[in-house]
């Protein structure tokens, strides 16, 4: 049964960031207008803002991350909060606590946002839905969910598109790779859409595309030369290991035979177009370093503008849902 | 100590509307019952006296309700619930014949075990347990379970429950054992691989909510090599829980073909589809997952032209912390004992089906499939029956629901049709 979104307070605020998939486009962009004013603070010389000050931000991370919990923890530190690290995975969990009964714990701590990384899709709605019911002031900030939602990721990657390209409204966007099992694709996937992009595509092999993909508003394409033919934008995924060999593909040089991004498969995207990774890459597997270090690749901007974008979600579902 | 052969008792159901598929009744009519038997349908029998007269009137009397498949937790998950809790729930919900599925703990592949299962059910004086034993030992795919053996404490066929037989020559060698004497196998179509680490219907919700998909090929595969076996074979099976509609096709070529298969369908899936999982709510994660819209409606047409034999609750009671974990560390299923009724009335009214149809695929038709018969409600037969108020609307809470697992979509909704009394054989076992 459909009941409300519990992302947004009852007048369409933003409570909680669990994921793009139907947020307002107003909401989206405001975080981007926030976080374009946040971009500068990290090029002071006290990287400071006191918005989030006397604040407990926790982070909790289910699965390991250190790139995304990094760059949780300075967004947080630059609004002056307390962050307070736990690796659940080590701890709680593995005493056979639940989730709620931790979640619970950390409340009592007088927690007032919860970032939280889990391998299970839907745990930050889990646990959304059950601070609205006990504590309904605290925020929770998804930072990757199962296959599901990666939200400031996607956030930070609309933040890079438009810093380079200005607008949505006539851009082609290629997403290549593992789209089955990525939170990030999704997430990407819905921000364009949302943003008024009207050419998503998704490549891949089919062992990697999800069912009824289309349903999502972008185009399916198996050949990659064709897939990002005349594209203003690349953004390749990362392959994890474990799905190298296996049923899924017989092995990572193929891969990157059909769906790794070289030059001469660039060459048929737009001469402008830029080329995006979340990280961490895998050179030659998703992609050719020469690329991945050339001109038009964006990777390490979209890292420094990942903490802006941050740093904007954080207080914007700190102050209630209050830009 | 002499007998007293004067203490039968003797009790009245006046007035109802007496509807019965068996024999296609549909009047007003009051029932007389002595004992466990009924003595006089519309009549009264001479000399009279009834011991208690049940008032129907604006109300519908019907055969009790044959359920096919209800968890009862008992021996093992006692936290989830008993055979206490659950057979009030069965009588609360109209239901007075059930079938227990094996996957109890320890399973049930000891006669002994299903001795005590049927002792215990019979001292609480509730609805008739038909327990299915396991088909292989532990249910682990591996040997088989002692079928003469537990036919002779009671089983009435055997079932793999949710853990479908891997290893192809168990389940070829389980079917043709069973054929020798003639016993039925149940399995739920799945195959084991395929459905592997699944969570929710491959399809458009799963794919948006980035949750790993039970394809529809899980049923279909598993469909084309069960009635493959059965040709070699000749075993009669029933399909439990069918979920989608290529699934519905293959069981319609089947059956045109004769073979002797029967299925049923979870009431939960002619209702809800993948769309109602919204944001990830646990209450809808079930064994085998709710698919498409077009599945459902594909469901829905089977059980209308019978290609679907029965409905049954495929009640799944469990604790409220086994729901209040994301969705895929959620078990699945529902509690649905009491809602059997009340939703095959709202399928029926969606669907346009007369209600005696609609009460004839909770009732007749399940107990074909177990052999057993259910009705006519004329002299002579069982006195097992379910008296309701179609228009009556009750409220699912917490509190209303008799059975201990509150694990259900419909809680805080209101639901139409309410029992008032069910009568298992002659003995009043629940009155509202």
């Amino acid at each position: 049964m459909l009941t409300t979104n519990p992302q947004l307070t009852a007048d369409k605020k933003l409570r909680h960031l669990l994921t793009i998939d139907g947020l307002p486009k107003a909401i989206i962009e405001n975080i981007l207008d926030t976080a374009a004013q946040f971009v500068s603070v990290g090029d002071r010389e006290v990287k400071k803002v006191p918005l989030l000050r006397g604040k407990s931000v926790f982070n909790l991370f289910f699965e390991n991350s250190t790139r995304t919990r990094t760059t949780f923890e300075i967004a947080a530190k630059r609004l002056s909060a307390d962050v307070i690290n736990l690796n659940i995975g080590a701890s709680s969990t593995a005493k056979g606590e639940s989730l709620i009964d931790t979640i619970d714990n950390l409340i009592a701590m007088d927690a007032d946002m919860f970032v939280v990384r889990h391998a299970q899709s839907g745990a930050p709605h889990l646990i959304a839905k059950h601070t609205n019911l006990v504590r309904p002031g605290v925020a929770v900030v998804n930072a990757g969910d199962g296959r599901h939602a990666h939200p400031t990721q996607g956030l930070l990657d609309m933040y890079t598109i438009r810093h380079y390209k200005k607008s949505f409204h006539n851009l082609s966007v290629a997403i290549v790779g593992d789209i089955l099992h990525s939170r990030v694709a999704r997430s990407g996937i819905h921000a364009l859409t949302t943003l008024g992009c009207p050419d998503v595509r998704v490549v891949g092999p089919k062992t990697l595309i999800p069912t009824e993909c289309e349903r999502m508003g972008v185009s399916v394409h198996h050949d990659m030369k064709r897939g990002i033919e005349g594209c203003d934008v690349v953004m390749m995924l990362r392959l994890q290991n474990e799905r190298m060999e296996g049923p899924l593909l017989p092995s990572a040089q193929e891969f990157y035979k059909s769906f790794g991004l070289t030059a001469e498969k660039l060459a048929r995207a737009k001469p402008d177009a830029i080329v995006m990774h979340p990280g961490p890459m895998n050179r030659g597997v998703e992609i050719e370093s020469r690329i991945a270090d050339g001109a038009q690749a964006v990777i390490l901007p979209q890292v420094t503008f990942g903490i802006a974008v941050r740093m904007a979600v954080m207080s914007i579902v700190a102050g209630g849902g209050a830009a | 100590m002499s007998i007293d052969t004067t203490t039968s008792t003797q009790l009245e159901i006046r007035s109802g509307r007496v509807l019965d598929p068996a024999s296609g009744t549909d009047q007003v009519a009051s029932v007389f019952m002595t004992d466990d038997r009924i003595t006089a349908v519309g009549q009264a029998p001479a000399g009279w006296k009834p011991d208690k007269v049940l008032d129907a009137a604006g109300k519908i009397v019907t055969a009790g309700l044959v359920d096919l498949s209800a968890r009862l937790r008992e021996p093992g998950y006692e936290h989830k619930a008993t055979l206490e809790s659950e057979l009030m729930a069965a009588s609360a919900g109209g239901v007075t014949s059930l079938v227990v599925p094996p996957d109890t703990e320890p399973v049930l592949d000891e006669p002994g075990l299903v001795e005590m299962l049927k002792r215990r059910g019979w001292t609480l004086n509730q609805a008739r347990i038909y327990p299915l034993g396991a088909l292989t030992a532990g249910l682990k795919g591996e040997k088989l379970a002692e079928m003469l053996e537990l036919t002779e404490a009671g089983c009435l066929g055997f079932f793999q429950a949710d853990r479908p037989i891997v290893d192809t020559t168990v389940l070829y060698r389980a079917m043709q054992y069973a054929a020798t004497y003639g016993f039925t196998i149940w399995l739920r179509p799945e195959d084991a691989h395929l459905a592997r680490g699944g969570i929710a219907h491959d399809g458009e919700v799963a794919s948006r909510l980035g949750l790993a998909g039970i394809p529809v090929t899980a049923e279909t595969v598993a469909i084309a090599t069960i009635t493959t076996l059965m040709r070699e074979t000749g075993v009669r099976v029933h399909l439990a829980r069918l979920s989608s509609a290529k699934g519905v096709e293959l069981v319609r070529r089947a059956k045109a073909e004769g073979l002797p298969l029967t299925c049923d369908v979870g009431i939960h899936h002619l209702l809800l589809t993948d769309r109602d999982i919204g944001y990830f709510d646990s209450q809808y994660r079930f064994a085998p997952p709710l698919r498409s819209p077009a599945d459902r409606d594909a469901l829905s047409a089977a059980v209308i032209d019978g290609t679907i034999d029965a409905i049954c609750s495929d009640h799944t009671p469990t604790d409220d912390d086994e729901k209040n974990v994301p969705f895929g560390e959620a078990t699945p299923g529902a509690s649905a004992l009491e809602m059997l009724l009340p939703l095959t009335l709202k399928w029926a009214e969606q669907q346009h089906v007369p209600l005696a149809e609609a009460i004839a695929r909770i009732s007749l038709k399940p107990a074909r499939i177990l052999g057993k018969t259910q009705g006519p409600i004329t002299a002579g037969a069982l006195a097992d029956l379910c008296i309701f108020d179609p228009r009556a609307y009750w409220a699912v809470t917490r509190e209303t629901l008799v059975s201990q697992g509150k694990n259900t979509p419909w809680l805080g909704r209101e639901l139409q049709g309410k029992v008032a009394h069910t009568i298992c054989a002659g003995r009043i076992v629940y009155s509202a």
